[in-house]
C-alpha cells in the first residue's frame, strides 16, 4: 500500500524520468554499454577463456596475436614471456580491475559519505574538523603513500584495496558535504524534524536518498581513478603480485620484451584505457543528467 | 585581508604538522623497520644492534618528536641505502623534479589554453570535438602506458630521443609530454567551461556591441576572466604532478625526487621515504596556501566568507 502511495500512476517516478533523459545521451549509452560488456566478460571469464591463465608453456613463449603472420587461432592474442595464453590472462585481469574499482569505492564511499553527511548536516565544529581532515588528506601524495605502505606491509590484492580505500575518500567527503548542506534546508527535512523523527532517521532516510545521485556520480569517477592507481602500483611492482593477471602487472612484466613484442604492452594498456574510457563516459553522462549545470 | 591571511596561515601550519605525523607513523606502523633493514630471517642480535644504532628501541612518540625536531632544524638524518645524509641527497634531486614539474605544467597549458578557448568560441564545431577527444583520451590513458608508447615511437622506432637518464634536455622531452598530457584534460575542461560562461556575460556583449574586434574581445576581455579559476587548479595540479613524477621518473630513470622516492621505497630506506612524503606534502600545502591568498586578493568576496 505504501508503494502505491509513493509512486502515483499519473506522475512518472524520478527514476523513470532520469532513465528517459539518460536514453537521450549518446555518450552515456556508449560508455555504459561498454562497461556492461566488460563486466560480462569478467564475470564469465572462466567460460570464455580458451586456456588456463596460469598455465605456463615454455615451448610456446611470446607467440604474437592472430593478426601477425606468425599468430594462430590457438592463442588469439598470443602468449606471454612464460607461454601463458594472453587472451585468458586479459579476461581474468578484467576481474581484478573491476574488483579493485568496486571494493575501493565501497570502502572509500563509506568513510567519505559518513564524514560528508555528518559535516554537512551538523555544521559548526564537526564541519571544521572535517575540513581539516580533508585538507590534510589532500596534502598527502596518494601514489607515494600507497607505494610506501604497500612496500612495508607487503603487496597483495587485498592490501592494495584496503590502502586505496583508506586513502581515496576525499572526493566523497567534499561532494557529500555540499550536497547535504543543500538538502538540509529543504522543507521535507524540516517536516521530518517537526514530526519528531530522530536525527539518525532524518540523515539516513531523508537526506541520504536525496543525495544518492551525486553519490553515484562520484563513485563512478572514483572507481576509474582507483583502477588506474592499482595499475600504476602493480606496474611499479608494489601492488598486486605475480602470478595474478593484473593489467598493470602484465605491462610491467612485458617491459623487458617491448623492443620485439610491443603488443605485450599494447594489449593490456589498451584494455585499461578502454575500461577507464567506458567508466568516465558513464560517469560524465550521469553527471550531466543529474546536475545539468556542470560540476556535481 | 590580514585577518584572512593569518587564519589561512594557521590552518596551513596545523595541516603541515598533521602531515608530518602521518608521514612518520604511516610508514613506521606499516612494518618493522629493523626487519626491513636486516631482511627476513635476520638474527635477533643483529636486529637489536640495528634498533640501538637507529634509536628504534625508544617509544615511537619519542622517536617522532626527535625526528620532527631534527627535521625542523634541517637535519633529515642519514640514508640507510645511500649512506649519505638525506638533506644533501634530496637537495641534489629536487631541481630535476621541479624542472620537470614546470615543463610539464607549461606543456599542459600550451595545449589546453588554445584548445579550450577555440572549443568555447566555436562550440559544437569540429575543433570542439577535437578538444573533447584530446581530453577524453588523456583522461583514459594510464600515464605509464602512454610513456611506454612514447618510448616505442620516439626511441625505438624513430630513434630521436634517449630512453633513460637525465643528462641533457632531450631526456626531459618524453617525461614532459607524458606528465603534461596527464594533467592537461582538467585544464582544458575548466578553460572551455569558463570561456563559455564568460562569453555569454553582459560585458562581453557590450564589448562586442562597441565594435571591438573579436580577437580583442576574446583575449583581452574574456580569457582574462576565464583564467582566474585556472590559478587555483594550477596549485592542485602541481601537487598532482609531483605525485605523478614518481611513476614517470621511474620509467625514464630521470634522476629526480620521484625516482629517489621509488628507490627508497624498494630499499625500505625509511629516513628518505619519510622526508620525501613530508616534503611533497609541505610543497602542496604551500602551493594551496599561495593560491588561496592570490584568489582572495583577486576576488574580495572570498575574504569575507
Amino acid at each position: 500500500m505504501s508503494l502505491a502511495l509513493s509512486s502515483p500512476a499519473a506522475q512518472p517516478s524520478r527514476t523513470a524520468r532520469l532513465l528517459r533523459r539518460l536514453r537521450g545521451q549518446h555518450a552515456f549509452l556508449v560508455g555504459a554499454g561498454l562497461l556492461v560488456l566488460i563486466a560480462l566478460l569478467a564475470v564469465f571469464a572462466p567460460l570464455l577463456a580458451p586456456h588456463d591463465p596460469y598455465l605456463q608453456n615454455l615451448a610456446q613463449r611470446t607467440i604474437p596475436p592472430v593478426w601477425y603472420a606468425k599468430g594462430s587461432w590457438v592463442h588469439p592474442l598470443g602468449t606471454d614471456q612464460l607461454g601463458r595464453d594472453y587472451l585468458s590472462r586479459l579476461l581474468y585481469g578484467a576481474r581484478i580491475s573491476l574488483l579493485i574499482g568496486v571494493s575501493v569505492v565501497i570502502i572509500a564511499g563509506l568513510i567519505g559519505t559518513t564524514m560528508g553527511l555528518l559535516a554537512g548536516y551538523f555544521g559548526g565544529r564537526m564541519d571544521m574538523a572535517m575540513t581539516f581532515i580533508v585538507t590534510t588528506r589532500l596534502s598527502l601524495p596518494v601514489i607515494l603513500v600507497a607505494l610506501a605502505v604497500v612496500a612495508m606491509v607487503g603487496g597483495s590484492l587485498w592490501i592494495v584495496i584496503l590502502v586505496l580505500g583508506l586513502l581515496k575518500w576525499d572526493r566523497f567527503a567534499v561532494v557529500m558535504r555540499s550536497a547535504t548542506q543543500q538538502v538540509r534546508s529543504q522543507d521535507y527535512v524540516a517536516a521530518a524534524r517537526a514530526a519528531g523523527a530522530s536525527t539518525a532517521h532524518i540523515v539516513l532516510r531523508e537526506v541520504l536518498p536525496n543525495i544518492a545521485p551525486q553519490l553515484i556520480v562520484v563513485a563512478t569517477l572514483e572507481a576509474a581513478s582507483a583502477i588506474l592507481l592499482e595499475a600504476a602500483l602493480s606496474f611499479l611492482g608494489l601492488g598486486v603480485q605475480p602470478p595474478l593477471p593484473s593489467w598493470g602487472l602484465m605491462i610491467s612484466e612485458a617491459k623487458a620484451y617491448m623492443f620485439f613484442s610491443f603488443w605485450l604492452i599494447a594489449i593490456p594498456g589498451s584494455a585499461l584505457a578502454l575500461l577507464i574510457f567506458a567508466i568516465n563516459l558513464t560517469g560524465d553522462g550521469l553527471r550531466d543528467v543529474i546536475s545539468p549545470d556542470g560540476r556535481g | 585581508m590580514i585577518a584572512y591571511i593569518v587564519k589561512r596561515l594557521g590552518l596551513a601550519l596545523l595541516v603541515a604538522l598533521a602531515v608530518s605525523a602521518l608521514a612518520f607513523f604511516l610508514i613506521r606502523l606499516s612494518g618493522d623497520v629493523a626487519t626491513a633493514i636486516a631482511g627476513e630471517g635476520a638474527r635477533q642480535e643483529d636486529l637489536d644492534i640495528i634498533r640501538q644504532t637507529y634509536g628504534l628501541d625508544r617509544p615511537l612518540v619519542v622517536q617522532y618528536l626527535s625526528w620532527l625536531w631534527q627535521t625542523l632544524r634541517g637535519d633529515f638524518g642519514t640514508s640507510i641505502y645511500f649512506k649519505t645524509d638525506v638533506s644533501s641527497l634530496v637537495l641534489a634531486k629536487l631541481p630535476v623534479t621541479l624542472l620537470l614539474g614546470l615543463t610539464s605544467l607549461l606543456f599542459a597549458l600550451v595545449i589546453s589554453i588554445p584548445l579550450g578557448v577555440l572549443a568555447a568560441v566555436y562550440s559544437n564545431s569540429w575543433i570542439d570535438r577535437l578538444a573533447l577527444g584530446v581530453a577524453v583520451v588523456g583522461q583514459a590513458l594510464p600515464n605509464f602506458f602512454f610513456a611506454l608508447c612514447l618510448v616505442m615511437l620516439f626511441s625505438i622506432t624513430l630513434r630521436w630521443l634517449p630512453v633513460s637518464g637525465s643528462s641533457t634536455w632531450l631526456h626531459f622531452v618524453m617525461p614532459t609530454i607524458a606528465l603534461g598530457y596527464y594533467v592537461a584534460p582538467a585544464f582544458m575542461r575548466l578553460i572551455r567551461a569558463g570561456m563559455i560562461e564568460v562569453l555569454s556575460a553582459d560585458y562581453i556583449r557590450t564589448a562586442r556591441a562597441k565594435g571591438l574586434p573579436a580577437r580583442t574581445v576574446i583575449f583581452k576581455h574574456a580569457l582574462r576572466n576565464a583564467v582566474v579559476p585556472v590559478v587555483a587548479l594550477t596549485a592542485v595540479q602541481l601537487g598532482f604532478l609531483l605525485g605523478g613524477s614518481v611513476v614517470i621518473e621511474t620509467i625514464f630513470a630521470l634522476d629526480g625526487l620521484g625516482y629517489l622516492a621509488y628507490q627508497s621505497i624498494t630499499y625500505k630506506d625509511f629516513p628518505v621515504m619519510q622526508v620525501i612524503v613530508l616534503l611533497l606534502s609541505v610543497i602542496y600545502v604551500l602551493l594551496t596556501l599561495a593560491s588561496d591568498i592570490a584568489n582572495a586578493w583577486l576576488d574580495p568576496r572570498i575574504r569575507v566568507a
